[in-house]
C-alpha cells in the first residue's frame, strides 16, 4: 500500500467514480422510456404506464423472439461448454509447444471481428442451406463461445495440483472416473463461468446473426436492432430494462460462484 | 462435491485402455473450429483475390477509389481517437481501483464488469435516446439555459465516438488492472523517501512502470475499435461509414464479395498483426482472462 495518499490521488478516486457512474448510468435510460404512456419513443412527462411491458409480453413476435434467443443461447452455451471444458482439460494435459499453437489458433473466434466471422459463417452456410436455421445459429454460436469457456476453464486449471490426478490414477481410478470425479469437481467455478460467459455471448450476439438469419429465426437481438432502426415503438425500451435486468443477475450469480471459489480456496 | 453418477463398468474399461494424451479431448473444438471457422476464412481471402476475376484487381481498387480511401481514413481516425480516450480514461479508474481499499475497489469492480455486461444494443439505444435532437442531453442543456440551439451529437463523429468510448473503457481497465498490481509499492515507498514529490513519482516511476499495461490496454481497444459494428452503424447513422459497415452493406446490398473479401483481409491483417505486437507486451491469456482483481 501507499504510505499516503497525495491531493492527486483524491481527486482522481472523485473522477473514477464519476467515470465508473458514466459507464453504467447511460443504459438507465431506457427505465423511464420504457414507462411512458404515449405510443412513441418518448420521457414520460406526468403519468407512468405499463403498457410496453405488457405489450413486450403479450406480442408474439417479442414472445418468439425471447424463446428463440434462449433456446440458441442455452443450446449453444452447453456446446461451447462441453467441447470448451474437455478442450482446456486437454490443453492441460498436453502442455506442451504444440498444444498452445493449438491453443491460439482455438482462441482466433474471439478476437477475429465478428463482421469477419459473419462473412466466413455466411459463404460457408448458403451452399449448406443453414442460413436462417436454428442450426446455422447455433454451431456458429457454439465456435464463437467455446474460447471463452477455454480461457474460464484454463484459468481454474492453473490452480489445479496434477499429482491430485496422478494420485486419483494410482488408486485405480480410470481416466474417465478421473475426469468426472476429481478433475471436474475442482474446476467447477471454471466451468460455470464459462457457461455463463457462453450464454451471454450468445443471447447478445447480433453482427452473425444479421447475416445468418432472415424471417424464420428472429433473435431478441434482431428484434432489438430492427426496433432501433426504426427509432419509434417503446417496446425496444421495455426489452432493454428486460435485457438489463437479466445482465444483472447473470452477474450476481457469476459474483457468487467466484466468490464461493474464492472461501474455498482459502 | 455433488454426487457423480455411476459410470457403466463396459464405459469405465473403454477409458481406461484409451490413450492418457489430451489430443483425444482436444479434438472435438479442433474439428468444429477448423470445419466451421478456420476453413471459411481461408476461403474469404481467397476470395479476395478470385471475385470478380483472378488477380490483385481489388488490392488496386484501394488506391483508385476515394471513397475507399475516405473509408479507411475515418475508420482509422475514429479507432485512434476512440483508443486515446478509452485507455486515458481507463487509466484513471484503474489507478482509483489499485489505490481503493478492498471493499470500495470490489464496488468499482462490480460497476465496470455490469457496464462490461451490458448488451451493447441496449446502450446503443441508451445512446440513441440520450443523444438525439430531442434527447435528454440536449433538452437537460436547453432547459438550464446553456444552449440555444440543440447540439448534433449524432449522425456524425462525436456521436459514434461517445458510443465507443463508453463501450471500450472496461476493456482498457481490465489489462491496466493486471499491470499496476504487479507494481511493488515499495517501489513508489523509495521513490517518495528519496524526497520526490507525488507527482514526481507517478510521472517518472508509476507510468514507465505500468506501460506495458498501457500498450496492451491501447492495442485490445484499437483491435476491438477497427471492427465494430453496431455502435458506428446506429450512432453514425449512414454518415460516418467505418470498414465493418461498408463490408456487409457489400455483401448485402450491393453484393460485391471481392471489395469486402479484401477489406475483410486487411482487417484481419490487421488485428493479427497487432495481436503479435501485443504478445510481446503481455501473456495475452491475463488480457482477456483478467477479470479477476
Amino acid at each position: 500500500m501507499m504510505q499516503k495518499s497525495g491531493l492527486g490521488q483524491k481527486i482522481n478516486r472523485v473522477w473514477a467514480i464519476f467515470l465508473l457512474v458514466f459507464l453504467v448510468a447511460p443504459a438507465l435510460v431506457a427505465l423511464p422510456v420504457s414507462l411512458t404512456p404515449k405510443r412513441f419513443l418518448s420521457m414520460p412527462t406526468d403519468t407512468l404506464s405499463l403498457r410496453h411491458f405488457e405489450k413486450l409480453f403479450t406480442s408474439p413476435e417479442w414472445i418468439s423472439s425471447f424463446v428463440q434467443s434462449a433456446t440458441i443461447a442455452l443450446t449453444s452455451a452447453a456446446f461451447a461448454t462441453i467441447l470448451g471444458t474437455l478442450c482446456a482439460i486437454g490443453l492441460w494435459r498436453i502442455s506442451s509447444r504444440a498444444g498452445e499453437v493449438v491453443r491460439a489458433f482455438l482462441l482466433l473466434p474471439l478476437v477475429i471481428p465478428p463482421i469477419i466471422s459473419a462473412m466466413a459463417f455466411y459463404r460457408l452456410f448458403v451452399p449448406l442451406g443453414l442460413i436462417d436455421s436454428y442450426l446455422g445459429l447455433m454451431l456458429a454460436h457454439t465456435v464463437l463461445a467455446a474460447p471463452l469457456v477455454l480461457i474460464t476453464v484454463s484459468a481454474s486449471l492453473a490452480g489445479f495440483d496434477p499429482r491430485l490426478e496422478q494420485a486419483s490414477r494410482n488408486l485405480g481410478a480410470s481416466s474417465m472416473t478421473t475426469l468426472l470425479r476429481v478433475i471436474l469437481p475442482s474446476i467447477r467455478p471454471g466451468v460455470l463461468a464459462g457457461a455463463v460467459f457462453a450464454f451471454i455471448a450468445s443471447w447478445d450476439e447480433i453482427v452473425v446473426t444479421l447475416f445468418l438469419s432472415k424471417f424464420n429465426v428472429y433473435t431478441l437481438p434482431r428484434r432489438m436492432w430492427n426496433g432501433i432502426r426504426e427509432n419509434t415503438d417503446p417496446t425496444v425500451a421495455a426489452a432493454a430494462v428486460v435485457l438489463i435486468g437479466i445482465t444483472i443477475i447473470a452477474f450476481l450469480i457469476w459474483a457468487l460462484v467466484q466468490r464461493r471459489a474464492r472461501t474455498q480456496n482459502s | 462435491m455433488a454426487h457423480t453418477p455411476a459410470i457403466p463398468l463396459q464405459a469405465r474399461n473403454m477409458w481406461r485402455y484409451l490413450p492418457r494424451g489430451g489430443w483425444l479431448l482436444v479434438a472435438p473444438l479442433m474439428v468444429l473450429v477448423l470445419g466451421l471457422f478456420l476453413g471459411p476464412l481461408t476461403n474469404i481471402m481467397v476470395i479476395s483475390v478470385t471475385d470478380p476475376k483472378p488477380g490483385l484487381g481489388n488490392y488496386a481498387a484501394l488506391f483508385q477509389s476515394d471513397a475507399l480511401g475516405g473509408i479507411l481514413w475515418t475508420t482509422l481516425r475514429v479507432c485512434v481517437l476512440t483508443t486515446a480516450i478509452s485507455v486515458t480514461l481507463g487509466y484513471c479508474i484503474a489507478h482509483a481501483m489499485i489505490h481503493a481499499l478492498a471493499r470500495e475497489r470490489n464496488w468499482m469492480l462490480s460497476l465496470l464488469l455490469v457496464s462490461f455486461w451490458i448488451s451493447v444494443l441496449v446502450r446503443t439505444f441508451s445512446w440513441l435516446m440520450l443523444l438525439g435532437r430531442n434527447g435528454l442531453v440536449n433538452n437537460g442543456l436547453e432547459a438550464i439555459g446553456l444552449i440555444t440551439q440543440p447540439i448534433e451529437f449524432m449522425r456524425n463523429e462525436l456521436g459514434v465516438l461517445i458510443g465507443m468510448v463508453h463501450y471500450m473503457v472496461p476493456y482498457a481497465v481490465l489489462p491496466l488492472l493486471a499491470s499496476m498490481q504487479t507494481i511493488d509499492a515499495r517501489v513508489l515507498a523509495a521513490s517518495r523517501n528519496l524526497g520526490a514529490s507525488p507527482a514526481q513519482t507517478f510521472w517518472r516511476v508509476y507510468l514507465p512502470l505500468t506501460r506495458p499495461g498501457l500498450v496492451a490496454a491501447a492495442l485490445l481497444v484499437f483491435i476491438l475499435s477497427l471492427g465494430f459494428y453496431v455502435t458506428p452503424a446506429i450512432l453514425g447513422g449512414g454518415k460516418v461509414l467505418m470498414v465493418a459497415e461498408y463490408i456487409s452493406v457489400q455483401i448485402l446490398v450491393t453484393l460485391r464479395w471481392g471489395t469486402a473479401a479484401m477489406l475483410a483481409v486487411l482487417m484481419l491483417g490487421g488485428v493479427l498483426g497487432l495481436l503479435f505486437v501485443m504478445s510481446r507486451f503481455m501473456k495475452l491469456s491475463t488480457v482477456f482472462g483478467g477479470t479477476k482483481p
